[in-house]
């Protein structure tokens, strides 16, 4: 059995966020990150290897510098890193970065026994995308926000926690899970798991490596190869502070609806 | 000549800074409080390997140097110099002198257990009328026919006396030799004859608890003789010049932590119309702060540096904790004054991280004798 995780560097966006003039994230001026939701599906694949003994694999797509996050994921246990790096990969968007992190996944091979683990989004696009189509790429079952997992054998039962509920849902490896921060609380770094992870192992698929994979198509990857275009990216502005009124007469839900009705809400 | 830390040492640091703002800063001025040992972080941090970062894999340490070690030590101490000293105290003051005097089976016995379990460790050196003139140890060792030490005595302000399981102990086993007499032990916590006397309560550090060790009979076999009869002084000096390191790392963690709190402070508080960060008396302030935290962490960096790399650090441990405590000193005071009348009040971390600080002129050589240590490398004895 193993596990590989789907991992995302993503800008800090505690920090001060920085936005290029064609509108896109300055990604190279800020601090970076791995993606919050990534966190804890690294932590649930290192839960299953404390637990089974599995094989652990983080796989990211990025530019070179990315190998510092993978070196941190492997300071926290996991086993070994992929880098998917390639100029003609960038700008890839969603719909294309799924498509070669699936062709990465695919070139180190699922076995039956295998899980596939994602965050449910990163910070900085919040689509939620990337694992499931990863996992229709892959054909694989996909099952998304994990608050839960139970693996015995090939049977996975995963708690999902949707805004009205929990739904809990059974499957069989191989399949993809994205997990949600209810998952767990994330291990940090180790100091000897720091002295250890400039040994791990760490492959870098770049585009030769993966543009014979038959769940590539060479014009849907890279910047001109993704159907979706970003037009302006901006900080919101701050939400002013709110507006309360006070009392529980007829006036009060009068000014009330007035006030509503001014902007549209009802 | 490279100032940058290494790439694992970077990493120790993130790794360090986000364990510290997480599990130790919450909780930092709750046990000052109650003067409450922080159990649950010590087991968290043994978790991460910050308990025996120093220390070789194969003996379940985490394959650190002294750099790591002191920045560990550095990042708890700004948020809690509490923490500082529990790290340091455990992994220098008793780990340390086991991995470096002790044989193989004491090794296996004592220095396993102390970066791998939960047991933690302390040092019995000080006693009521030797302190730093350790050299006029009263507690006696008598050895007997088979070997073993009866042992006698008392040690007073032992830095987490009560809490540990395992402590490194000195006695004479022959008083007419002056400081060739005296030798080293390790106890057991749960050893007949040994238990702990008063519990003391301290202006600072609160959360590391320090007590009396009493010895009454207490029978040790012979092999829990440290080193050789006779080495006690020379092990004790030597784990001491280890332990500054330490001791300068908590200080300046203090000293940063201060300074952080105080630069957040004045980028907030208004008073005439404008951030007091705005007015240069203050910013002068904040540029002394800085210079002299700067000063005391290229000192402590540097004696690690001089550690690890198998060159003399007697005089450059002491010269590192002397400039670092007495920079924690100044520093938390002036800190405190940035911060006003609230940095006098509990409910900002200023008045604690003052008062963690002084300990830190104190305790493992006051400033006087790293003066005194300082003196002796420069004119010679």
């Amino acid at each position: 059995m193993k596990v590989i995780v789907c991992v995302k560097q993503v800008p800090d966006t505690s920090g001060k966020v920085a936005v290029k003039p064609d509108g896109t994230l300055d990604r190279a001026s800020m601090a970076t990150i791995i993606n919050p939701d990534d966190k804890n599906a690294i932590e649930a694949a290192l839960a299953l290897k404390d637990e089974t003994g599995c094989k652990t694999i983080v796989v990211t797509m990025g530019p070179p510098p990315a190998e510092g996050m993978l070196r941190e994921i492997m300071a926290m246990g996991v086993d070994e890193a992929v880098l998917v790096s390639g100029r003609e990969f960038g700008g890839s968007d969603t719909f294309a970065t799924s498509q070669i992190l699936a062709a990465a996944i695919n070139k180190i091979g699922i076995e039956d026994d295998d899980i596939v683990l994602c965050g449910r989004q990163a910070i900085d696009g919040d689509t939620a995308q990337v694992g499931p189509q990863i996992a229709e790429k892959l054909g694989l079952p996909q099952i998304t926000y994990a608050a839960d997992i139970k693996v015995e054998g090939r049977e996975v039962t995963v708690k999902r926690m949707l805004e009205d509920g929990y739904m809990t849902i059974k499957t069989q490896t191989p399949c993809l899970i994205t997990a949600i921060k209810e998952l767990n609380t994330p291990r940090y770094m180790s100091v000897g798991g720091i002295f250890d992870c400039y040994n791990k192992p760490m492959s870098v698929f770049d585009f030769n490596t993966l543009k014979d994979d038959p769940l590539i198509e060479l014009d849907t990857i890279g910047l001109k190869g993704s159907p979706t275009n970003i037009f302006a990216s901006f900080t919101p502005p701050q939400k002013g502070q709110g507006e309360m009124l006070e009392g529980a007469d007829q006036k009060t839900v009068d000014v009330l609806v007035d006030k509503l009705l001014a902007k549209h809400i009802i | 000549m490279d100032f940058r830390l290494t790439k694992e040492q970077a990493m120790v640091q993130k790794m360090c800074r986000e364990f510290a703002v997480n599990e130790i800063e919450p909780i930092a001025a709750e046990i000052d409080e109650q003067e409450r040992y922080p159990h649950e972080t010590v087991e968290k941090m043994r978790r991460y390997g910050l308990m025996g970062i120093q220390f070789p894999k194969e003996l379940g340490g985490s394959g650190g140097d002294t750099i790591c070690y002191s920045i560990a030590i550095e990042e708890a101490a700004r948020f809690c110099g509490t923490t500082g000293c529990i790290i340091s105290s455990h992994a220098t003051l008793c780990a340390w002198p086991i991995y470096k005097y002790g044989t193989a089976e004491q090794k296996e016995k004592w220095l396993r257990p102390l970066i791998s379990s939960t047991k933690t460790g302390a040092f019995g050196l000080t006693e009521p009328n030797a302190g730093t003139d350790a050299a006029g140890q009263q507690t006696i060792a008598v050895k007997q026919e088979d070997g073993s030490y009866i042992i006698n005595g008392s040690k007073v302000f032992i830095t987490g006396g009560g809490v540990a399981s395992t402590y490194v102990i000195f006695a004479m086993t022959d008083k007419s030799k002056g400081t060739r007499g005296i030798s080293a032990f390790i106890v057991d916590k749960d050893d007949p004859g040994f238990s702990i006397g008063k519990i003391e309560h301290k202006m600072g550090i609160r959360g590391s608890q320090t007590s009396e060790l009493v010895f009454e009979d207490l029978h040790l076999p012979a092999d829990r003789l440290l080193g050789k009869e006779g080495q006690g002084f020379k092990i004790a000096m030597t784990t001491l010049d280890g332990g500054r390191i330490g001791i300068a790392s908590q200080a300046l963690g203090i000293a940063q932590g201060a300074l952080d709190q105080a630069v957040a402070y004045m980028k907030e508080r208004v008073q005439f119309g404008r951030p007091i960060s705005k007015f240069q008396g203050l910013q002068w302030m904040v540029a002394d702060m800085e210079t002299q935290i700067e000063a005391a962490r290229l000192l402590v960096r540097r004696a690690a540096f001089n550690k690890d790399h198998g060159l003399p650090y007697n005089k450059e441990a002491a010269m590192a904790k002397l400039f670092a405590s007495e920079t924690a000193m100044e520093v938390t005071t002036k800190a405190l004054q940035l911060f006003g009348g609230y940095g006098y009040i509990r409910e900002y971390p200023m008045e604690r991280m003052m008062r963690d600080a002084k300990i830190t002129e104190i305790y493992e050589g006051t400033s006087q004798v790293q003066r005194m240590v300082i003196a002796n490398n420069v004119l010679g004895k």
